[in-house]
């Protein structure tokens, strides 16, 4: 069903050009401003080329998206291929010496044992096999590609307009750390470009060059305040991902051994399974460390060390994003292969633990960083499954994921700036204290769990997928109390936002304008997305899957209209509250009989006034992480230990 | 595949149904415990009197919550009987018990905020096993749209017998019945007072009412769907399953809401996964 044909080679001349200047603008451009912003010591020239930069790499990928409109794949070929190569190579040599160094500095011998092993395979891999390899086109761009584009260019760059604020802020409060914000937008912007190349590139030895750089932006962001803590954590997410690393090397190597003609990403797609599954399987791997799922799944708790906007662009738009993009990519490749089943098994079984342990965690972020976990989850049993329908499910949950992930983590950072803390119990009724903040907040969680917001549409796709799918009946009980455990987790969060308390003070002026627009932006997006969502399908997702898998998944015209009409009555019900009514007596919440102020301090014993303080559950007993992670990484890792070998014994047999 | 007119018909009627369910419950269990009861009635003269009493709140935002809440059960169960998907209904579902559990919260008090918890304790014991029901009924009947199922020929009671106890175990907890009366009860025996409509009065907590009798109506209805392929055996199954729940609340003390989390999520894994795997093994899985 994958063949070559899909691929339309954008004829000579004009239309071609203009592509290839799009991409290499997207690529490119975010790493000029990057050096700029190295040099920018004001503030003033700092917040002009973040805004300008943003604004013009959010057009951009707009504007690859109606040039690409309707015209399928393309590939790109006429970049000098052979003096980048070369370019790459050396720098990948020099991040290795780079790590290297601050392995040793650091003592984390483990990620020295790991680099030198990687470096190991890539000077193997240049010198014996790089020469004899020829890839035609080393660029791409099809729907998918252009969607991922969308995300990192609207909701990347939206971050790193917040990052403005939120970092001003960060420092005038934290004065014990220096001020390296010169270095700190440096990377952010580095990690936007790379991403781009990563999802633009058609050729593996350059996806692998951007996976490697967006490894080392996340290390270098995660320790950037350089607490022990920090470094700690940093080195912990470093050493994951090179071993992913090593894998994608493993890979290189396997195609280059197997002959090097099938080390294009369309080629290798079309050779079919006997030739990629090995390398799928590694790259799999390679992916499901980025996309921190079990075992894997502690460096992306841990990344919450860093400031709050890096969390955000390491959840929603980059980094995670990029490992289940590849995942996704392999796709054809793992359906209805035991390597596929086991790969979708360990994304479900990560949503269905990573999803309990969130219901224990009382800290936003660690909330917030289970729930990305458990969703990647679910993005990768879709992949694993790899039907058409099931590649529409994932597809979907990476767009909506990655719009309510970012506008949550800004959320939460914005307050947490204000109240001085990350607990959820502290943000007992937020919606008095800072009355738009907490309903962007609610809108987010909204999306997360509720109809008719995205994820819930996405999270039915999946349903339908599993349901169609040979065995897939297996994924649908995990979906299922996976989904209960989201609701539980979510809602109680979302009451505390809504507890309407009478001693709360409005302490929203002192939010920064670059935060209000970035927060704005994305709750708009929330709703416009999820009412556009028909015409995302239709003309992005359908196209990329019938050339991909030669059927479509849509829903039915009335499914979409009950949506729509749910939409609007979501959204004209709390308008309502502005019609006139009569106003209604207030009483004092019921303690008891014991007298009690509008505020719920209540006389106790002893004629003392107390203050009655509420506390939610979190079930420690039954899901705490002590409990459930040593679980989760021991089944994952069997899985994945089974899933490499299914795969090598496959490859190896054929 | 949409019908507009069953959508009105529930929307206008189910209340009045609903209502006189609660009498005749009301009823039986009066005699179950050995006194006479109210007429059968009297539900509907008691929401009557609700909305002539004063809608006392202790914020604005309640009454707004409660709104939303009858909003979106009528409108799961106008979908439900419109023949529209069933996960959808059940997803509406969710939203509309998730307005209550806000609006509890939204009181920020000490009695509903217990009241919610639980109450989205319970959500959690029962979401499982509903969307085990949804696909059960799929892969017997080959459709997601209640239009469908209600039209089968198939005889799906025996096809996914142990789905439906699963449903029956958590129509408990949905019905508010006893031992699973956890977050708000009927009865007056309540440790939590009323648990999630402690701070809800006059209007307001009539909406909450109505919104029950909705909720009866369609839950029944689903119960209906296991027997659709003969609509009297239907009937009549609904009826003993609602004067078997009115047993057991009347025969069970509640239990703490770990007994009803972890026996709800035993079940669903249980009777629904294996009958669920029974069946693609067996049944082929669906068409």
């Amino acid at each position: 069903m994958i063949n070559n044909e899909k691929f339309v080679y954008a004829e000579k001349g004009g239309y071609l050009v203009q592509l290839t200047q799009l991409l290499l603008f997207l690529i490119l451009f975010p790493l000029i401003a990057a050096f700029f912003l190295l040099v920018a010591k004001t503030d003033l020239v700092r917040d002009w080329i973040v805004k300008l930069s943003a604004l013009a790499i959010g057009i951009v990928s707009v504007v690859l998206l109606i040039s690409t409109y309707d015209k399928g794949a393309m590939l790109v070929s006429i970049v000098p291929a052979e003096q980048i190569g070369l370019l790459m190579f050396v720098l990948e040599m020099l991040i290795a010496v780079f790590i290297l160094y601050l392995g040793v500095k650091y003592r984390k011998w483990h990620v020295v044992l790991l680099i030198l092993v990687q470096s190991a395979m890539m000077l193997y891999f240049e010198l014996v096999h790089a020469h004899g390899i020829h890839v035609e086109s080393n660029l791409f761009v099809d729907e998918f590609s252009n969607i991922m584009a969308m995300i990192i260019g609207i909701i990347g760059s939206l971050i790193c307009v917040y990052s403005l604020g939120y970092m001003k802020f960060f420092h005038e409060h934290h004065t014990e750390m220096p001020d390296k914000r010169p270095w700190f937008f440096f990377v952010l912007f580095l990690f936007l470009s790379a991403m781009f190349g990563l999802v633009f590139s058609n050729n593996l030895i350059w996806v692998y060059f951007f996976w490697e750089i967006t490894t080392l932006c996340s290390f270098l962001l995660i320790g950037y305040t350089k607490t022990g803590e920090a470094t700690n954590n940093a080195f912990n997410a470093l050493w994951m991902n090179l071993l992913g690393g090593i894998a994608f090397a493993g890979a290189l190597i396997w195609l280059a051994m197997d002959g090097g003609t099938a080390m294009a990403l369309s080629d290798l797609l079309a050779t079919g399974k006997v030739i990629a599954l090995v390398p799928a399987a590694l790259i799999g791997f390679a992916g499901l460390t980025k996309a921190a799922q079990l075992p894997f799944s502690s460096w992306l708790v841990g990344a919450m060390v860093a400031p709050t906007p890096v969390s955000a662009l390491l959840h929603s738009s980059t980094m995670v994003k990029a490992g289940v993009y590849i995942i996704v990519r392999f796709a054809p490749v793992y359906q209805a292969t035991a390597t596929g089943y086991l790969l979708a098994f360990v994304g479900a079984f990560t949503f269905l633990i990573a999803s309990g342990i969130a219901v224990s965690q009382s800290n936003a972020k660690r909330v917030l960083a289970y729930s990305t976990i458990a969703n990647l989850g679910l993005i990768v049993a879709c992949a694993g499954i790899g039907t058409y329908e099931a590649i529409w499910a994932a597809i979907l949950l990476i767009v909506f994921h990655a719009i309510s992930k970012s506008l949550l983590f800004l959320a939460t950072g914005t307050v947490e700036h204000r109240i001085k803390s990350r607990e959820i119990d502290d943000m007992n009724g937020l919606i008095v204290r800072m009355p738009k903040i907490a309903a962007m907040m609610v809108i987010g969680i909204a999306g997360m769990f509720l109809l008719p917001f995205g994820m819930l549409i996405s999270k039915w796709a999946a349903i339908q997928a599993f349901i169609d799918a040979p065995f897939g009946f297996l994924f649908i009980p995990i979906l299922a109390f996976g989904s209960a455990l989201t609701v539980f987790f979510w809602a109680k969060w979302m009451g505390k936002l809504l507890a309407v308390t009478s001693d709360g003070r409005d302490i929203e002026e002192e939010v920064d304008k670059s935060e209000w627009a970035a927060l704005l932006t994305l709750a708009g997006l929330s709703f416009i997305t999820t009412l556009v969502f028909p015409l995302l399908s239709t003309k992005l997702l359908e196209p990329f899957l019938l050339a991909n898998y030669g059927q479509a998944a849509f829903l039915t015209q009335d499914n979409i209209l009950i949506m729509i009409l749910m939409l609007f009555m979501i959204v004209l019900l709390p308008l309502s509250i502005l019609l006139p009514h009569r106003k209604h007596r207030h009483l004092a919440p019921y303690m008891c009989g014991r007298p009690t102020t509008q505020d719920l301090r209540f006389a106790g014993s002893l004629g003392i006034q107390k203050k009655a303080v509420f506390s939610s559950y979190y079930l420690q007993p039954y899901f705490g992480e002590a409990k459930l992670k040593p679980a989760g990484i021991w089944l994952c890792s069997t899985l994945i230990v089974v899933m490499l070998l299914a795969a090598a014994l496959k490859g190896v047999i054929l | 595949m949409i019908n507009i007119v069953w959508a009105i018909v529930f929307v206008l009627v189910a209340p009045l149904i609903g209502g006189l369910i609660a009498g005749i419950d009301r009823k039986i269990t009066a005699h179950m415990q050995g006194r006479v009861g109210p007429s059968i009635l009297q539900p509907f003269w008691d929401v009557g009197k609700l909305f002539e009493k004063e809608n006392a709140v202790v914020n604005e935002t309640q009454h707004f919550y409660a709104v939303c809440y009858v909003v979106f059960m009528a409108f799961t169960g106008a979908l439900f009987f419109a023949g529209g998907n069933i996960l959808l209904v059940i997803f509406a579902l969710t939203l509309a018990a998730i307005f209550l559990v806000l609006g509890a919260y939204a009181a920020n008090s000490p009695y509903s905020y217990v009241g919610a918890e639980r109450e989205l304790l319970q959500i959690m014991a029962y979401e499982p096993m509903v969307i085990l029901a949804a696909v059960g009924l799929y892969v017997a009947t080959g459709s997601f749209n209640v239009s469908d199922i209600a039209a089968t020929t198939e005889p799906v009671i025996l096809l996914i017998p142990g789905i439906f106890l699963g449903l029956l175990y958590i129509l408990t907890i949905k019905l508010r019945k006893s031992p699973f009366d956890i977050s708000t009860s009927h009865h007056a025996h309540q440790e939590i007072v009323k648990g999630v409509t402690t701070e809800f009065s006059g209007p307001s907590l009539g909406w909450i009412e109505i919104t029950h009798w909705y909720e009866t109506v369609f839950l029944l209805g689903f119960v209906y769907l296991f027997f659709a392929f003969n609509p009297l055996l239907g009937i009549a199954a609904v009826i003993v399953v609602y004067l078997l729940e009115i047993f057991i609340d009347n025969t069970n003390a509640r239990v703490k809401w770990q007994l009803a989390l972890k026996s709800s999520w035993l079940i669903a894994a249980v009777a629904g996964v294996v009958n669920l795997a029974a069946l693609y093994l067996f049944y082929g899985g669906a068409a």
